[in-house]
């Protein structure tokens, strides 16, 4: 983009054209500058799986990755991410990328409501992907930006744990 | 981090009242500082910098902030890197928090950051966060902005007037108000490299892992054996803005780290806190949070921390 000119301050109403590769397609869409990605994702995109939760960054229902790293998509707005690379829960379901998280939450009933899922599901996989072992206690730690309503933590806290020491056995689970 | 600055400055009620969806601004995606700093100027300084936008969105979305423009600096690469200049570690302003616990050279050069980094906010949060960003928004209850105060750094800062460089000592001024001058934004922080004969220690009381700290605490000292040469000591959650506590530097400063000094630091306290009235945490079990903390570390200094 170049220089800044009067007339950006008259496109406050105005959509703006942003582009993105969300889930490995590429999209274009326009957005209002104030329109925060989550609803951008719902909204322009139809990807609800992303829930939009408090919209203020406290309860990480609403993360995605950006770039690879997990983000509140409450607190960006669609245009800052114009040029990124996103990847969604369908995105990572589509490709495999947590078919053993989803399988242990599953089998442990680590969600109830599942509100949170997404997130904790989107925070569980950059948590592995960093620490192959993590002890409880830096699970707990990852999670604590995640609210789980139903209280059903314990239950989370098994799954991932169980998902960290099956993948480093090099098993699945 | 701000979540739970939006809920301190919104009462519930008001929350009821307010829309969460932001008032309608203009964006702007500045390349480089000057780029950046004309936007601001000529939009009358009706505008809003955003970096990583951890508090900045919420606000907006609150209708807290209401800028007519929204100038975007994450893409300027003037404010990126880390590297060392002279005696200083130079952490440019758009260096995130996660890259605060990653960067070798913070590690090695800064290490009281390094030792705060985990407490900031949660996991995804300090992906997005900047440094600079959490020093220009000066949040009391933050860790950042008050080991800048402990580390002696010094803030570089660029204005329509021109680039200067503000001492930390110097920077904050109220709630939520700094040295920064409409139209400023932060460019990079100075911190003194980590020397041999130095020791930190950090940590905080907080309710649960990444909520505001009840009391938090940073130290700095340099050591001649277990003589205290200097020491510099900052507390956040505890007022209107970070603090040095000063009365408890000069009861350590020249003395042997023993239990009786320890003990006159801790005491020194109550002259150089005065924690605002609050229905949750009252001003005298905040103070003796803070004895408690500083007692903490003061121990954890003694044993080479």
């Amino acid at each position: 983009m170049s220089g800044f000119g009067e007339a950006h301050l008259e496109d406050a109403d105005e959509t703006v054209r942003v582009r993105f590769v969300v889930n490995d397609r590429k999209v274009a869409c326009e957005v209002a500058p104030r329109e925060t990605l989550v609803d951008c994702l719902r909204n322009e995109l139809e990807l609800t799986g992303t829930h939009a939760g408090c919209e203020m960054g406290a309860c990480g229902a609403c993360l995605v990755q950006i770039d690879g790293r997990a983000v509140h998509s409450c607190l960006m707005l669609a245009v800052q991410a114009d040029g990124a690379r996103i990847n969604t829960i369908e995105g990572l379901t589509e490709n495999g990328a947590i078919a053993d998280l989803q399988a242990e939450f599953h089998r442990r009933n680590a969600l109830q409501c599942g509100f949170c899922t997404p997130g904790m599901l989107i925070n569980a996989h950059e948590l592995l992907s960093q620490m192959a072992q993590p002890s409880r206690e830096q699970i707990r730690d990852a999670l604590s930006g995640n609210y789980c309503r139903c209280t059903g933590y314990e239950a989370i806290v098994d799954a991932i744990d169980t998902v960290a020491k099956a993948r480093s056995a090099g098993g699945t689970t | 981090m701000v979540t739970n600055l939006a809920s301190r400055l919104v009462s519930r009620w008001d929350l009821e009242e307010t829309a969460v969806k932001a008032k309608a601004f203009s964006y702007f995606r500045a390349a480089t500082i000057d780029q950046a700093l004309d936007a601001h100027a000529r939009a009358g300084d009706d505008a809003r910098f955003i970096a990583g936008g951890q508090s900045l969105v919420p606000a907006l979305s609150l209708r807290l902030q209401a800028p007519r423009l929204l100038i975007d600096i994450t893409h300027i690469g003037e404010l990126r890197g880390v590297g060392r200049e002279g005696g200083y570690l130079r952490i440019g302003a758009l260096t995130r928090h996660c890259e605060m616990l990653s960067e070798p050279l913070i590690a090695e050069f800064a290490p009281l950051l390094h030792a705060a980094a985990p407490f900031v906010a949660h996991p995804a949060i300090r992906n997005r966060g900047t440094f600079g960003g959490s020093v220009a928004l000066a949040d009391p209850a933050s860790e950042f902005p008050a080991m800048t105060l402990a580390l002696d750094a010094e803030i570089e800062i660029a204005g329509p007037s021109g680039c200067r460089r503000v001492k930390a000592d110097d920077f904050f001024i109220d709630l939520f108000e700094t040295a920064l001058q409409p139209g400023e934004l932060i460019t990079a922080v100075y911190v003194p490299l980590f020397k041999a004969d130095q020791r930190f220690a950090f940590d905080e009381l907080a309710r649960r892992r990444g909520d505001y700290a009840l009391v938090g605490c940073g130290m700095l000292g340099t050591f001649t054996g277990e003589h205290i040469d200097d020491i510099r000591i900052s507390f956040f959650s505890v007022g209107n803005t970070p603090t040095r506590v000063r009365g408890a530097e000069r009861a350590l400063i020249g003395a042997r780290l023993d239990a009786e000094r320890i003990a006159a630091a801790q005491g020194a306290l109550e002259g150089d806190l005065a924690p605002p009235e609050s229905d949750e945490v009252p001003p005298a079990m905040r103070l003796h949070l803070a004895r408690v903390l500083l007692g903490r570390l003061l121990g954890r200094l003694g044993e080479g921390a």
